[in-house]
């Protein structure tokens, strides 16, 4: 994922935005109402940016869905939000992976890690809480849960 | 019956009244019109209206008055809920030095003006406040309207101005005690109190917010609504009583105020101080004299023209902390140019002192013209030749 960037607008809300693959600067402030701007920085000023749409909450989540992000995403973040210290983190597997084609339960991740894999998303579809006989694959997305420190320990073990 | 279905006194005033707030209607749409705010069209209103005007009011003085004074509380209330605890601690950790420089730069000219005409020191550190604070009302209107809100140039401005509403809160209760003044100690003792209650409510505001905010932001709109109001007057009662100004009291409500609380009342009192704000602002211009007005319309004017270079060069300033190109650095400075409800009230905290009639008629002069200027600049900010020298040397294209 690329690296997005906040920032606060006192009295308005966040902002957040990255740089696309293409090298387009792309942005969503968030007011503080619900209401979600999507930005688009001029490529000759990057000063600028035009307001695309303005969406409601409602609107958002539409969006959202039509671009394939899960719903487990938007609960995750908001337990994120919830506990101080706790970390997401998304990992797609390649088939090098030494997870691939285990099970959760072999991997023995959270006894390792300490992190918990919460999720997985596989060809868009997001499959929630996965138990230990879980066979993951490669091309899977597994979310997981923990400290910053746990979850650097859980890609270190699920890529090779 | 409440009211006698003859009587021609009460068919009077709800006549003047409803005149009176349907012009301000009037005055408001055109404002909105032409992309300004409506504060110099009332301010205006308020001029022809008042002594030596063309119209008279006869029976509803009293009532205007009143709703004058409650327009002061909800605008200053309203000042100190504007931002979160997040939004003050991250502006004070991003802000600090752009805040003094912006302080240094634009309360001076009042000042110094102040002295110049011979006013007491008093006075002229008021006019210093006239002239140093932003209107962040209009700042936020020029900024959604023209779309400049995702610009990368705006959070230096949101920054500064959560600095100015920090100084505010430093400012108003010292300046208020002052004005109150009496004997030295009296006005050592009633600063030193200002100051403290000032710090107690941040502090604790900062800390326990959200726990003292959940108190009050439960049940329907209603309850809230009339706890708010109701909490807000009495503090300002109690204020006002205690020689602190009633003005600050509101204010420190507001500060108290956070997390859901503070949301809620954003939604909820915002149509009331409009309605009670734009009457202040009438009631405001009532009391000046147009004759006084004219007599300070050169030095109001060669003020807002050294001002608006300070506010520029402030905004400049942080912007340029920012690591924005030219453009955007004259965009910040420009929107900021403004001065419009913090300017008045301040003026109006004034009125009872020797130089309060010409503190006032400056006030209003000076905000006529900054709050007109100041979105005009603004919108047109991209087409104002910008000095070679300032423009620094050409950026290359920028990664972010």
């Amino acid at each position: 994922m690329a690296d997005v960037r906040e920032t606060k607008l006192p009295g308005v809300g966040v902002r957040h935005e990255f740089t696309t693959e293409d090298g387009a600067n792309i942005g969503v402030l968030v007011h503080h109402d619900g209401r979600r701007e999507i930005l688009v920085y001029d490529s000759d000023d990057p000063d600028v940016c035009s307001s695309l749409v303005s969406l409601s909450a409602a609107d958002t989540r539409t969006v959202s869905e039509l671009l394939g992000a899960s719903r487990v995403t938007e609960a995750v973040a908001a337990v994120q939000q919830e506990i101080e210290g706790l970390a997401i983190e998304w990992i797609e597997l390649t088939p090098a992976s030494p997870a691939s084609d285990a099970t959760i339960g072999d991997g023995m991740y959270r006894t390792k890690t300490g992190s918990s894999i919460v999720a997985v998303i596989r060809d868009g579809q997001s499959i929630p809480a996965p138990g230990p006989e879980f066979r993951l694959l490669a091309g899977d997305v597994i979310v997981a849960v923990g400290t910053t420190e746990g979850l650097a320990a859980m890609r270190e073990l699920v890529r090779p | 019956m409440l009211i006698a279905a003859g009587s021609s006194d009460v068919a009077l005033a709800f006549v003047e009244i409803g005149a009176l707030v349907l012009g301000l209607a009037l005055l408001s749409r055109l404002a909105g019109r032409f992309g300004i705010t409506a504060i110099p069209l009332y301010l205006l209103a308020g001029l022809a209206m008042g002594e030596g005007g063309v119209v008279q009011l006869d029976v509803t003085l009293e009532f205007f008055e009143i709703a004058a004074e409650i327009g002061v509380l909800l605008l200053l209330f309203a000042l100190g809920l504007e931002y979160s605890e997040g939004e003050l601690r991250s502006g004070l950790r991003s802000g600090l030095s752009p805040g003094v420089i912006d302080m240094a730069l634009n309360a001076t000219p009042g000042v110094a003006l102040g002295l110049i005409l011979g006013w007491d020191p008093l006075a002229a550190v008021l006019l210093g406040g006239v002239t140093w604070i932003t209107s962040s009302g209009v700042v936020s209107k020029v900024l959604s309207d023209l779309g400049r809100l995702g610009f990368r140039e705006t959070p230096a401005v949101l920054n500064l101005l959560v600095i100015e509403d920090l100084a505010m809160a430093v400012y108003l209760p010292v300046v208020a005690a002052l004005i109150v003044g009496g004997t030295v100690e009296a006005t050592i003792t009633s600063v030193a109190i200002a100051l403290a209650a000032v710090t107690v409510i941040l502090l604790g505001a900062l800390r326990y917010g959200h726990r003292l905010s959940n108190l009050v932001a439960g049940g329907s709109d209603e309850t809230f609504l009339l706890t708010v109001f109701g909490v807000t007057l009495l503090v300002a009662g109690v204020a006002q009583r205690l020689e602190v100004s009633g003005a600050i009291g509101a204010f420190l409500v507001g500060l108290a105020l956070s997390g859901k609380a503070e949301r809620r009342a954003n939604q909820l009192i915002s149509p009331l101080r409009d309605l009670f704000a734009a009457m202040f602002f009438l009631f405001f211009s009532f009391q000046i004299d147009p004759a006084d007005l004219v007599a300070v319309l050169v030095p109001a004017i060669a003020l807002a023209i050294v001002t608006v270079f300070t506010k520029v060069a402030a905004g400049w300033y942080a912007a340029g902390r920012m690591g924005v190109g030219p453009k955007a650095r004259l965009r910040a400075g420009t929107v900021l140019i403004a001065r419009g409800e913090f300017s008045i009230v301040i003026a109006a905290l004034g009125s009872s002192l020797i130089d309060g009639p010409d503190l006032g008629a400056l006030a209003a002069g000076y905000v006529l013209i900054t709050a007109v200027v100041g979105p005009l600049a603004s919108k047109f900010s991209d087409r104002i030749p910008i000095p070679r020298r300032l423009a620094g040397p050409q950026r290359l294209a920028r990664g972010v």
